[in-house]
């Protein structure tokens, strides 16, 4: 079906590691907490983005792994951005709920902006300057083959031409983190959601 | 390029404080009737907004043979009856048929009541389970939530799956209700209005909070529809997350966008209904997006001073709005602007008007920086 698309690169976060097409490329201890690990992928990246250190923690989870997936190239100008996971912006809702229950916190509205989840692609379009198609989708489970129909209409219309892909989810239990670049005319995997998922499913036990 | 099925509004449905079902809705609207009301918090504190009389969904509720079955939410029953009322007006198949969810926070007032473990229901998803096992749907349900945008986009997906011969109808609900949750934030970015909202008014302080739910069913099958969605796109201004794109960069895209997959020129237009929140970046944003495209002149409605902002809900049912000015030809007024205060000026909608209505415009933007246009043409007039 997408016979000029291809799944150009893929990035997952899981277990305190990354892991770039199928290799670990940073990790660190796993018993330190999610904002020590997102600041040591921030300062393994080597960049200099203050607003990192605004966001909430779906935000610099999507960060750190759209810096990784596209480290060393510029996305094309029409790179859509849809993303999907099944806990919405729960951590930060939680928060939120939190300062509003109890009369001595300080309840704050940059805290309330980020109970959106898609907040975080705001933040992505902002970093690549992407003045594209952005979608974000709740479901239980990563839906490959959803992704797949939606992204084929995407490239037949012309209202993208590339695509950051994947599943961007965060609750109680931890994190889980999987992004690809869907990109035309390269080197990669047929863009299929048997491929995508197949990807989807590395490394779920730390490398 | 493979030619994809054209994609039909079949019917419609708004449940809002203002009315149950759309032409309730309409007769308030014809007659500038607004749902919003002052509300008291506390003896020294209210706010203005357009809320659901309880009662009034549980009478309705009542008569649905689950109602009983479990302990539903608010919003639940208000997507439930949203369906009843499509599914009982059309026997679609189901199997050939997607549901597409739409909402901001969802039942998110579950919270308040969480202790160590999340409710499940505070899972937006679980709102697509609860209508696919009450209705029996075959396909797993689609939700989404992207700000403003959400009702709208919910239209854009159901077309582009149907556009792909994925199904062969798409069931579109939007909606979200008012909690403590949505109330206390926007009292903190200091973002509402002490009265009702102006959209577009040199006064304009803010928007009102509203709740509803709307539902859309769209098909590949014509029927006996007189309306088709002739093109859409969504783009991030790319500036800021809480705040739009000065120049509307992003609005502008979207609307070039959706009016290059019509194939049209942007003089084609005959009507706007656009996103109008009354807050005043959002409504400046919009006048220099008009603007840039030479849409000014274009009658323009706001339903936010009927309404109030209802999020999830609110360009879903703008957009069954225009759909009802193509089928009626009618334009209709939008409440709340005694003084223009937006530049450039744009040619506010006062009076209900009849109009040889061909093509209709529905705008929305959003936190997160997200913006939405579609464009719905009347067949009446091919």
């Amino acid at each position: 079906m997408h016979k000029n698309h291809q799944i150009s690169a893929s990035i997952i976060l899981r277990n305190h590691q990354v892991i770039f097409n199928g290799k670990v490329i940073f990790e660190t201890a796993e018993d330190l907490e999610l904002p020590a690990f997102l600041k040591a992928c921030y300062q393994d990246l080597k960049i200099d983005y203050a607003k990192f250190y605004k966001m909430d923690l779906l935000s610099k989870l999507g960060f750190i792994a759209s810096e990784y997936l596209a480290k060393d190239r510029k996305l094309n100008a029409e790179t859509a951005l849809i993303l999907q996971n099944s806990a919405g912006s729960l951590e930060t809702d939680l928060d939120y709920q939190e300062s509003i229950l109890d009369e001595n916190a300080f309840a704050s509205p940059s805290v309330f902006v980020y109970t959106l989840p898609n907040i975080v692609l705001g933040e992505l379009s902002i970093r690549h300057q992407l003045q594209t198609e952005n979608a974000f989708f709740i479901s239980e489970k990563f839906d490959a083959s959803f992704l797949i129909v939606y992204l084929q209409n995407l490239f037949s219309t012309n209202k993208a031409n590339a695509a950051i892909c994947g599943w961007l989810d965060l609750d109680k239990e931890g994190y889980n983190v999987f992004l690809s670049l869907i990109t035309k005319d390269e080197k990669g995997k047929a863009l299929t959601a048997e491929n995508l998922k197949e990807n989807y499913e590395q490394f779920k036990t730390r490398a | 390029m493979r030619q994809k099925p054209a994609v039909h509004i079949i019917d419609d449905e708004i449940i809002a404080p203002l009315g149950w079902g759309t032409s309730a809705n309409l007769t308030q609207i014809k007659q500038r009737q607004t749902a919003i009301k002052e509300h008291k918090i506390s003896v020294e504190n209210f706010y203005y907004a357009a809320l659901f009389e309880e009662e009034k969904i549980q009478q309705n509720f009542d008569n649905l043979s689950f109602s009983k079955a479990e302990d539903f939410t608010k919003l639940e029953k208000l997507f439930l009856l949203t369906v009843h009322h499509l599914l009982e007006r059309n026997p679609i198949n189901l199997e050939e048929t997607v549901l597409i969810i739409s909402t901001t926070k969802g039942n998110v007032e579950l919270l308040e009541k969480a202790e160590n473990s999340i409710p499940e229901k505070s899972k937006l998803y679980s709102l697509g389970k609860t209508v696919q096992k009450y209705f029996n749907l075959k396909n797993e349900p689609i939700t989404l939530s992207n700000a403003c945008i959400s009702g709208g986009l919910g239209l854009s997906v159901g077309k582009r799956l149907l556009e792909e011969n994925a199904y062969k109808n798409a069931l579109v609900l939007g909606g979200d209700v008012v909690s403590k949750f949505t109330r206390s934030g926007f009292q903190l970015l200091q973002a509402m209005d002490s009265e009702i909202c102006k959209p577009y008014d040199k006064n304009r302080k803010g928007i009102n909070l509203g709740e509803a739910a709307a539902g859309v069913l769209l098909s590949t099958e014509k029927q006996n529809s007189k309306i088709q969605i002739v093109g859409e796109a969504t783009a991030n201004d790319a500036n800021h997350i809480s705040g739009p794109s000065r120049t509307g960069e992003g609005l502008v895209k979207v609307i070039s966008s959706a009016l290059n997959e019509a194939h049209l020129e942007a003089s084609a237009i005959d009507c706007i209904s656009a996103h109008g929140t009354a807050t005043l970046y959002n409504d400046a944003m919009e006048a220099q997006a008009f603007g840039r495209l030479n849409l000014q002149q274009k009658p323009l409605t706001s339903y936010k001073a009927y309404y109030g902002h209802t999020f999830g809900a609110s360009a879903l049912i703008e957009s069954i709005l225009s759909i009802k000015s193509l089928q009626q030809n009618l334009l209709f007024p939008s409440l709340g602007c005694e003084k223009i205060g937006v530049e450039p000026s744009l040619n506010i909608q006062q009076n209900l008007e009849e109009k040889k209505l061909k093509y209709a415009l529905k705008t929305a933007s959003g936190f997160g920086g997200c913006n939405f246009a579609m464009i719905f043409k009347n067949l009446k007039y091919a």
